[in-house]
């Protein structure tokens, strides 16, 4: 890679809990990432934007309903409008779906329990800045921990929106149509369950989330030379 | 005014708390068919009128209460 590393916020909500891990792995696999507070208004000069797991505001209400209106949502929705990349994971991906950047809404886990576990997935879509790395069928490990990940799709879903499916048998939550992540009708905004940052390193198990994350950081590298030139 | 607003599941949305709560009361030895479990939001507001106090609520559904793609909701108005 050439010029400077990809520039990477990652929101910190009130109950955010993998900020930390999500800004570990972004640096281990060779951008910048910023801790941005939900009460900031402005977004900070970047190439990209995660939305990291967590709990944020308690799930009260719903996950994801209450962050949708933090400051900091304002800006994050303004930067996807104008076809920035931004990534939610687990709870970020809840807060997507609340905020319409996402189709969907996701509900309790059909078994009603908290699932913590290995997931294998299956690679739908290479065509988005999320999976370029991937190839297509390919099938990832990459850990799901979560209570509320069942999606349901909404009127405004097509099947091009679904970029990972859980691969037979391991839907963990009763997602429909075995969906683990989709994909904006732009191809900017992606949200998934599963949780890249937590599978960047052979010594806990996978590396398959550094396709997705290092997939992201390839075309915020490339944006930011585009911009740049 | 006050107002409560009932925000339940809607019909075709899978609801495991439902089906929990209604498996629990047939093993308890009732005849229920179906059980749906929603949530309740109690509001106390100022409102120029019934009318207004409802035109405020049901933004307020829309906005945040309740989430219409998964969720319908219904609006009692009591003094």
């Amino acid at each position: 890679m050439t010029g400077r590393r990809a520039r990477v916020a990652v929101v910190v909500f009130p109950g955010s809990n993998d900020d930390r891990d999500a800004a570990s792995a972004l640096a281990e696999l060779g951008a910048e990432p910023t801790l941005m507070w939900h009460g900031e208004r402005r977004l900070p000069p970047v190439d990209a934007v995660v939305l990291p797991g967590g709990f944020s505001y308690g799930d009260y209400l719903r996950c994801g309903a209450i962050a949708r209106f933090a400051p900091a949502m304002e800006s994050v929705v303004e930067f996807a409008h104008r076809g920035g990349l931004v990534l939610g994971i687990c709870n970020g991906f809840q807060i997507l779906c609340e905020a319409g950047l996402l189709p969907g809404a996701l509900r309790p886990n059909a078994s009603l329990a908290f699932v913590c576990r290995d997931a294998g997935l299956v690679v739908e879509r290479t065509d988005t800045p999320f999976t370029s790395r991937c190839t297509t069928g390919q099938r990832l490990t990459i850990p799901v921990k979560h209570g509320d990940g069942c999606w349901h799709p909404g009127p405004d879903f097509g099947p091009a929106n679904v970029v990972l499916r859980y691969a037979d048998g391991q839907n963990p939550n009763g997602s429909i149509d075995d969906v683990a992540g989709v994909v904006s009708v732009r191809g900017n905004v992606m949200g998934l369950m599963p949780h890249p940052e937590h599978a960047v390193e052979a010594l806990i198990g996978s590396t398959d989330g550094a396709l997705i994350l290092g997939s992201m950081i390839d075309a915020a590298h490339r944006n930011a030379l585009a911009v740049a030139s | 005014m006050r107002a409560t607003v009932l925000v339940r599941p809607k019909p075709g949305i899978l609801d495991p708390q439902g089906d929990a709560v209604g498996s629990s009361l047939r093993q308890l030895g009732f005849a229920v068919d179906a059980a749906h479990v929603g949530r309740v939001v109690d509001l106390e507001l100022e409102a120029a009128s019934p009318e207004d106090a409802r035109d405020q609520v049901e933004r307020m559904c829309a906005e945040l209460l309740a989430n219409p793609l998964i969720e319908s909701f219904d609006i009692e108005l009591t003094e």
